[in-house]
């Protein structure tokens, strides 16, 4: 084993460590929400300082890596890749941050009908599924399985296109409801952006093992 | 900014070198096995490879300098500008003309810095005073020479620094009117503000010459060629675009090579 193994083995380490906290942050976010546990919630702010520094040390070793390495082929995509999924796991993070935000936000609990009718337990399974299969196909280089995400990440953007709908229509039997209606609109609208950013992870994956560009595509 | 290399499109169509199922023997030991490439007129190629992979013999095939050595036995064709170059009609000298030749280490004449330019000029025959002054100044000045030692052309090319000296061997080699470098480690014993130099020569150069330069290292190989051969055990493994060969090779050993994972 070469030395740059050693470090890119540990840089996976490191990701990987990230990965772990932030769908962490995501889950206990879902369960602040579903419980109205707001002291979850402010746990998963506090817990936002720690991705974030997480991220600040993730990209100074990538930086160390181009610096000392100078990586070529598929080093340079591993180290390229990593910087990339480093800053949407970070973004992953800021979402969490960002759900638990409207959660404190909200003197009482979001209304079970509401919740009932944005889908959100099915959005939230999908995320959290899709999240711990990206994960496992980092780890085992599994480009196959990152294939699978797309196609999931297609049923949060249906979710949350319905969601709008029936939110409204919740709004509209009840003018009081506006404020709770909006709030809960924004975290399903970030829910879906987690998707988004997990997908362009396993994006980021196929990329480093098979330096095929998906984007845009 | 980063320069991209050319792409395929844009590399000049016309092959101004090229090898043939080129197989070498020194003795029993064959150093070259079958190699075939094509290399475009104004590009820079590289060979890189492990030592004794053959990419120097290869080199040196293209002006003959393999000849000089016992035992040799070439098979396999070699032209430039789509003339074989080791059938019997050919006359060595004069395809020598058109291939210039720098070493790893600068190998300057004893004599003046001028002489030194103008050697191969008068070796050729030529008389003209203010011909062989023009081309001195000409020379140095395509080798980014001409402004350091302008005042000082009859100075000792012995006396000048090693980078200097490379870029006056580079110079030597340019009076001739070459249309063709071959380059072997030409910047391995020089510090990394000469060694950045003769890579920003060579990029200028290449609008008039075509260059192919042995290198062992890899980041130059990167850094100044569009087109990259790598060599293993005298085959030809893979040659591609630069930017391919170092972004995405398509066989694993030149990746395994370029990542330091050969062995």
């Amino acid at each position: 084993m070469i030395h740059l193994d050693r470090e890119l083995e540990q840089l996976k380490k490191s990701t990987t460590a990230m990965w772990v906290l932030v769908q962490s942050q995501i889950e206990k976010a879902y369960k602040a929400l579903a419980a109205n546990d707001k002291d979850l919630a402010r746990e998963v702010i506090a817990n936002e300082k720690r991705v974030n520094s997480m991220e600040l040390k993730i990209d100074s070793d990538c930086e160390d890596l181009f610096a000392l390495y100078s990586p070529v082929a598929s080093d340079l995509r591993t180290v390229l890749a990593t910087l990339k999924i480093n800053t949407n796991l970070e973004r992953i993070g800021d979402l969490a941050e960002g759900i638990c935000k409207h959660i404190l936000s909200e003197e009482k609990a979001f209304d079970k009908e509401l919740l009932k009718a944005s889908e959100i337990q099915e959005m939230y399974d999908v995320v959290i599924e899709i999240m711990k299969d990206v994960l496992k196909a980092y780890i085992k280089e599994d480009t196959k399985l990152a294939r699978t995400i797309f196609k999931k990440d297609e049923i949060l953007n249906e979710i949350n296109m319905q969601a709008t709908k029936n939110i409204t229509e919740y709004i509209g039997s009840d003018i009081s409801k506006i404020e709770a209606g909006l709030n809960f609109l924004s975290i399903i609208r970030k829910l879906e952006r987690v998707g988004d950013q997990i997908t362009n992870i396993a994006e980021e994956i196929i990329f480093s093992h098979e330096a095929k560009v998906l984007k845009h595509l | 900014m980063v320069q991209k290399n050319k792409s395929v499109k844009e590399l000049n169509p016309e092959y101004k070198l090229e090898s043939r199922n080129l197989n070498l023997f020194y003795g029993q030991k064959q150093a070259l096995r079958d190699v075939s490439i094509k290399m475009s007129a104004n590009t820079v190629t590289a060979f890189i490879g492990p030592s004794g992979c053959g990419k120097s013999t290869f080199l040196r095939c293209f002006n003959r300098m393999n000849d000089l050595i016992e035992g040799v036995k070439i098979d396999g064709d070699v032209l430039i500008d789509n003339v074989d170059i080791y059938k019997n009609e050919i006359d060595v000298y004069e395809y020598r003309k058109k291939v210039g030749m720098v070493f790893q280490k600068p190998n300057p004449f004893p004599k003046s810095i001028f002489e030194n330019v103008a050697f191969g000029l008068r070796i050729n025959g030529e008389k003209s005073k203010s011909y062989i002054e023009d081309t001195v100044e000409y020379a140095l000045k395509q080798a980014a020479l001409w402004e350091e030692v302008k005042d000082s052309l009859h100075k000792s090319a012995i006396a000048i620094s090693g980078g200097q000296q490379q870029r006056l061997c580079i110079a030597r080699a340019i009076a001739v009117k070459p249309s063709i470098l071959l380059m072997d480690e030409p910047a391995s014993a020089l510090d990394p503000l000469s060694t950045t130099k003769i890579e920003e020569l060579i990029h200028t150069l290449k609008d008039n010459y075509t260059i192919v330069i042995v290198t062992h290292n890899m980041q130059q190989a990167a850094r100044i060629s569009d087109k990259t051969a790598y060599f293993y055990m005298g085959e030809l493994i893979e040659y591609d675009l630069t930017e391919k060969i170092f972004t995405n090779p398509s066989r694993i050993e030149t990746e395994n090579y370029i990542t330091g994972r050969f062995g």
